[in-house]
């Protein structure tokens, strides 16, 4: 037919008002997240944390002396009595073992955000395609996923990992993907499940599969995309969940890691502070606090975003 | 209707679907919804075939099976545009299927969810092209801007990047349609395109569907319950019944001069816009039957206001030309 070329500037220009387009939608995304409040204060300690992360490896490498200061090898000669109280040089004192805690506090921050962050990759992944490919398929591959999903979630997690640490050494990368692994294919897989089975019968789906596309087409281009709101709702909550397996994990001595803010409650309970909180505050609160910040900020950013996404949670 | 005497677009022949009760997959269900049930009919090249019938008859199941987009229980659906020779639709797989699915498209019923909420007017119809991997990415732009431009969604470059929400009824509609036409196929599924839109933009969807057919010699199946839209659209139709067509023939003959006692009582139920026509008033009891499981008589025996005790006893009716070419499923007329 004769209609004449789109000129390859017109081609150009389009794209440009594509990416305007999506600017836009997130400029207004960003505008709902902050209308729900929660999450901006979850955004923030978030971001302190982080900064605290980013600033450990500097310190190390220019004010703090290494043999002081390290997180695990370190000892503070100065002090007369291990622990000791905050002081400026050490300005949340120091462990039992004569260690400084801030810089346990700060090293250990690092490790958290890649746990949550592994953890959560890796739920995220594995729960999406689940749940797309069991609600697509249906049939006996739904059968076979979903009962693998009631064994990975009637599997009693702290359980399993005590196991598996007596087996195989259990560091942060282990702990990640196993938490990645049980919550994918377990509950995140069946919520997203759900999701997708409200997606699957749209007549868009049939639209595509007159056009000619694929499974791994369908599933990529028209039902993940439909899910991602939600998984990444679930992926802010995998971070608590793993931030917080984790600390119940190094309290309980079970893990192979050098130095986490589980691990700093539980020396504190095996040199017999835990329980004189009065005496020796600096050992117990920095740790558990952090612990309860960072769980609390990532699942008020989820639930943030949960209003994000869901149009209909959103105050008018 | 044979143009020219050459074989037909599509042949349907004793096509059937039955939907399991108890959908278990690993248990046999002895209990069926039979929705589609033995039918058979021809559409030309070019032609447009109207099917209609109430709610829940099997229409959109019928189109459903000829663009493959379900498994028929039995029965040949043969495909013929001239191309290639004839392919049988019930049994393609892989690549012949995928070249099928250049040929044959389907408009569906709700132009409100027939398109992706999260991909733009021009994401959605270029789809097809992207899939077929026809064309560059030039090439593609160009067609479906001219798509855009054949439809009335003008200016075209306004509307390529609108998502579904930004677009009225009638407007996505014609996205549907453009999407449906973009690949050139030469048979598309048209399931009730009208019916979700307002009145006022019908009159435009129908004749812009019936100007591409034109232009670009393609053979409908329009599926409709309206039959002033199927007299407008349609040179032959078949009016279906719980899973059976029991009429069919040319559009004016059937709507002139309807013989099953169910197509008179469906025309006796559209007002006649002349005053001092009066048609006599034709009662059918009760509502549709479940097509449950259904038992071997005629299907609409339980309605029938002239059922006698022939019917009850002997099987469903065979269609039979009843007056030149005009063909009926009813002992009685
Ligand atoms: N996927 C399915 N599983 C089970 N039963 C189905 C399925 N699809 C359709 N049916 C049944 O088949 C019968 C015919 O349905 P169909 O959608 O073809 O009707 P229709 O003529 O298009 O009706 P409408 O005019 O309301 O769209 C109905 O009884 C319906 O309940
Ligand atoms: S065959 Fe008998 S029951 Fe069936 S439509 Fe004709 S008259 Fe009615
Ligand atoms: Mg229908």
């Amino acid at each position: 037919m004769d209609v004449q070329r789109a000129p390859r500037s017109v081609d150009h220009s389009l794209w440009r008002t594509r990416l305007g387009l999506a600017a836009d939608r997130l400029r207004e995304n960003w505008a709902a997240f902050v209308r729900a409040r929660v999450g901006v204060i979850g955004l923030a300690v978030i971001i302190f944390y982080a900064l605290l992360a980013a600033a450990h490896p500097v310190l190390m490498s220019t004010v703090w002396d290494e043999s002081i200061y390290d997180p695990v090898v370190g000892y503070s000669f100065d002090e007369t009595r291990q622990p000791a109280p905050p002081s400026l040089r050490h300005p949340l004192g120091t462990d039992p073992l004569g260690r400084d805690i801030l810089s346990q506090l700060m090293f250990s921050a690092r490790s958290e955000f890649m746990l949550g962050l592994l953890a959560a990759v890796v739920t995220v992944c594995i729960g999406t395609m689940v749940g797309a490919a069991a609600a697509y398929f249906g049939g006996i591959v739904d059968t076979i996923l979903m009962r693998l999903a009631d064994i990975m979630i009637m599997m009693p997690g702290i359980s399993v990992l005590i196991v598996l640490s007596a087996l195989i050494g259990v560091e942060h990368l282990e702990l990640g993907l196993i938490i990645g692994v049980l919550s994918g294919f377990g509950g995140t897989g069946v919520v997203l499940k759900s999701q997708a089975l409200s997606v699957v019968v749209k007549p868009y789906i049939q639209a595509a599969r007159v056009a000619g596309g694929g499974p791994l087409h369908i599933i990529l281009v028209h039902v993940v995309p439909n899910l991602l709101p939600l998984s990444f709702l679930y992926m802010m909550f995998t971070v608590t969940s793993a931030i917080f397996s984790e600390a119940v994990l190094s309290f309980l001595g079970l893990l192979d890691i050098r130095m986490s803010w589980g691990l700093m409650i539980h020396t504190t309970e095996s040199a017999g502070y835990l329980t004189q909180v009065t005496e020796a505050w600096w050992l117990i609160f920095p740790a558990s606090l952090s612990i309860t910040l960072l769980c609390s900020s990532f699942y008020l950013v989820g639930r943030s975003l949960d209003e994000v996404v869901n149009p209909r949670l959103r105050r008018a | 209707m044979q143009t020219d005497g050459s074989r037909p677009l599509l042949r349907v022949d004793g096509l059937s679907k039955r939907f399991p009760v108890s959908p278990v997959w690993y248990r046999r269900s002895n209990s069926f919804v039979h929705a589609v049930d033995g039918v058979s009919f021809e559409v030309a090249r070019g032609e447009s075939f109207g099917l209609v019938g109430e709610s829940g008859c099997g229409k959109t199941t019928t189109g459903k099976l000829l663009v493959r987009l379900m498994d028929p229980t039995c029965g040949r659906i043969v495909f013929d545009d001239g191309d290639e020779g004839p392919v049988d639709v019930s049994t393609l797989k892989g690549k012949p299927l995928k070249r099928f699915r250049r040929k044959a498209q389907m408009i569906f019923q709700d132009p409100y969810e027939s398109m992706n909420p999260r991909r733009t007017v021009f994401d959605t119809i270029v789809e097809p092209l992207k899939v077929q991997r026809m064309g560059s990415h030039l090439d593609r732009l160009d067609r479906v801007l001219r798509m855009l431009g054949l439809v009335g969604l003008t200016p075209a470059r306004t509307f390529l990047f609108r998502y579904p929400h930004e677009l009225s009824g009638g407007q996505r509609q014609r996205v549907a349609i453009a999407r449906a036409m973009v690949i050139e196929p030469s048979f598309v599924v048209a399931d009730e395109p009208i019916s979700m839109l307002d009145v006022s933009v019908r009159a435009g969807v129908m004749r812009l569907m019936e100007d591409l057919a034109a232009r670009l010699e393609i053979g409908y199946l329009y599926i409709t319950h309206d039959l002033a839209a199927a007299r407008h659209t349609c040179s032959r139709i078949a009016v279906m019944y719980l899973g059976k067509i029991v009429e069919i023939g040319e559009t004016e003959t059937v709507l002139q001069s309807p013989k099953h006692p169910y197509t008179q009582a469906l025309l006796s139920a559209v007002p006649v816009p002349d005053p001092t026509v009066t048609r006599p008033p034709v009662r059918i009891r009760g509502g549709v039957s479940p097509s449950l499981d259904p038992p071997a008589r005629c299907r609409f025996y339980d309605r029938c206001p002239i059922a006698d005790d022939f019917c009850r006893d002997n099987e469903h009716p065979p269609l039979q030309d009843k007056s030149s070419g005009q063909m009926a499923s009813c002992y009685r007329v």
